[in-house]
């Protein structure tokens, strides 16, 4: 292991301190309970300020961000984050708000402005996606993903409709939505894709019965492709008795183009970290608001902001058929700001051509890249695009190869091994934020990387060499973790 | 002789008792096995239940029945050492053995010929 990460415990002298204190002047506690004592005085860092802001400083540089460098991660859509939003994010009002303070007497009057901020943004992601109304609360995409399974689960309990208990999810779905499903207490059963890339409307018909509580689709899906039946999937789903989740994790290419609530959709969630710009992957913790037709809402979780007649904003908890908390307060609140920031700032015309963009990037890193990795749905492509490294597999170079390389030559990997439908799969989504001189430097990087896994493959197989500590036995560590030291 | 699924399961008899794994394409497609969910012995499982899970440092794939039939007993190594799979799909490390089983369903399944050729096809 190099210095750069040497652990803060490994460094400095016993006895050596970032500032001196005066000695004790008050008497020893000494009446503490023996058995409350520790044996040992406890071990820590024992440097000076000077070595303990070198050493955070050193790490800080090992970093690896958007805000550094392109971060192409498929199904992520690590876009980069204005700072604008950080700071209306840390305005004195906002950041200094007790959650609490809104359910205190006359706090209602106290906590308008973030009451509206999340009615506000409420309304406009409504709006944008065709739904009556959202829930702010969930605080993650899989949890946004899960309280719209439980919705769909409180619809048929209602309906006294109780032998739906299948949920069908297409093998070009998100990883999280069959675990999402089961978690609700639903069974699943794959629908597959057919030889374009979309479901296979045939088998999803012989799916379909009395037993069908609905449909989970990524849409746009995992092979980065807008499946052009959604319509038809969402009208035979219904003519089944069932109903339609769209997982929003791909949102970012079809944003302002389509309202998933238009295409027959009964219930989405979207990710406010990856389509609204929101930090995540290490940069702060997510939402994933769900939006639901009319005949969800009364099933819609609490609380809810909603705007009295005079214009204020109260609190709303009185909803018999809701399925009640699934968070704490109101979502992640700071998030939800971030995003309504994002979505002012850019405006109705502004988040259409997010999605222009981002579709137009991915597609340009397709066709430039087509002829040297092979591309196994060869069509169109939305907002990333699913390359194989079948080609560099017969020279025994490997997607994992080609990703690791990739961090050698300052690019963060892409997605690897996902879809599972696609054999030696990278997923690249580049996002609207890059410009066209990122991504030839990104394009080029990979069509030397393909010659080198021709001439060289060792190069390839040894990387990555620029970091502190090359490959880390994966194997091992998912084995036997050793989660505790 | 073993009997081969298009989801990549073998299931071998040993007298009435069917013994079931994943092939070694499967294996070698899913990378180092570094978890294995086995049944619990006495559940009943119908062809195409998924009865165990076998997840890789690529990927979590579900297990199917290659045959209906009743638990009967566990590969329980493989929770300390699922890389017996890896070095050993096709043998020592079989997943687990199922009785109660319908011959009929093993003799609809795929011989070792046929499943290379459904393989070169995939």
């Amino acid at each position: 292991m190099g210095r750069d990460v040497e652990l803060i415990f490994d460094k400095g002298a016993p006895g050596r301190r970032g500032s001196s204190l005066p000695a004790m002047d008050v008497p020893k506690a000494d009446d503490f309970p023996e058995e409350l004592r520790r044996g040992a005085p406890p071990r820590l860092p024992e440097v000076s300020e000077l070595e303990a802001v070198r050493h955070f400083t050193r790490l800080s540089r090992l970093n690896f961000g958007v805000d550094s460098h392109f971060y192409p991660l498929g199904s992520c859509t690590m876009k980069y984050n204005p700072k604008f939003h950080e700071k209306i994010a840390s305005l004195y009002g906002f950041a200094a708000l007790h959650p609490l303070l809104p359910q205190l007497r006359r706090g209602g009057a106290l906590t308008q402005g973030a009451l509206a901020v999340i009615y506000e943004t409420e309304r406009l992601l409504s709006a944008i996606l065709g739904f009556e109304q959202f829930t702010m609360q969930p605080l993650a995409g899989a949890h946004g993903e899960l309280t719209g399974v439980m919705l769909i689960a409180a619809y048929h309990k209602d309906r006294g409709d109780k032998d739906r208990k299948v949920m069908l999810i297409p093998d070009a779905a998100h990883g999280t939505n069959p675990a999402s499903a089961a978690m609700a207490g639903f069974d699943t059963k794959i629908v597959p894709t057919d030889n374009d890339g979309n479901v296979d409307l045939e088998v999803l018909k012989s799916l379909l019965g009395p037993e069908t509580a609905g449909i989970m689709l990524t849409c746009p899906n995992t092979l980065g492709l807008f499946d052009p039946n959604t319509k038809e999937v969402c009208a035979l789903v219904k003519e089944a008795g069932g109903l339609s989740y769209c997982d929003g994790a791909n949102l970012n290419a079809i944003i302002g183009r389509v309202r998933p609530g238009d295409l027959g959709f009964d219930v989405m969630h979207v990710n406010l970290h990856k389509t609204f710009s929101t930090p995540h992957g290490g940069g702060g913790p997510g939402a994933g608001p769900v939006g639901v037709a009319e005949h969800l809402v009364p099933f819609l979780p609490i609380s809810r902001v909603v705007k009295r007649q005079d214009g204020t904003y109260t609190l709303q908890y009185n909803y018999p058929k809701s399925i009640g908390y699934i968070a704490p307060f109101y979502g992640n609140f700071a998030v939800i700001l971030r995003a309504y920031a994002y979505l002012l700032t850019l405006g109705r015309k502004g988040l259409v051509r997010v999605g222009e963009n981002a579709v137009l990037n991915a597609n340009y890193i397709r066709a430039r890249l087509a002829g040297k990795y092979e591309v196994p749905y060869d069509r169109f492509c939305t907002h990333e695009c699913v390359i194989s490294a079948s080609k560099q597999a017969k020279q025994d170079v490997h997607a994992l190869d080609i990703a690791k390389a990739l961090i050698d030559r300052g690019f963060h990997p892409p997605t690897m091994y996902f879809p599972l439908i696609v054999k030696e799969a990278l997923m690249i989504e580049p996002t609207e934020t890059e410009s066209k001189e990122e991504l030839d430097e990104f394009i080029n990087a990979m069509l030397e990387i393909a010659e080198t896994a021709e001439t060289d493959q060792d190069a390839l197989k040894n990387a990555p060499v620029t970091t502190p500590v090359s490959r880390l036995d994966e194997t091992l560590a998912a084995r036997k973790p050793r989660v505790a030291e | 002789m073993k009997r081969y699924t298009k989801d990549h399961e073998w299931v071998e008899l040993e007298g009435d008792i069917a013994v079931v794994g994943i092939s070694e394409h499967a294996a070698g497609e899913l990378g180092d096995i570094t978890f294995v969910e086995l049944p619990a012995v006495g559940n009943d499982v119908i062809l195409g239940d998924p009865i165990a899970v076998v997840e890789s440092v690529k990927a979590a794939s579900d297990v199917y029945a290659p045959i209906s039939g009743t638990v009967k007993e566990i590969h329980s190594e493989l929770e300390e050492d699922p890389g017996i799979i890896n070095t050993s799909s096709e043998g020592d490390g079989w997943i687990c053995k199922l009785d109660n089983i319908d011959i009929a369903e093993f003799e609809d399944l795929m011989d070792k010929k046929a499943y290379d050729e459904f393989l070169k096809e995939d």
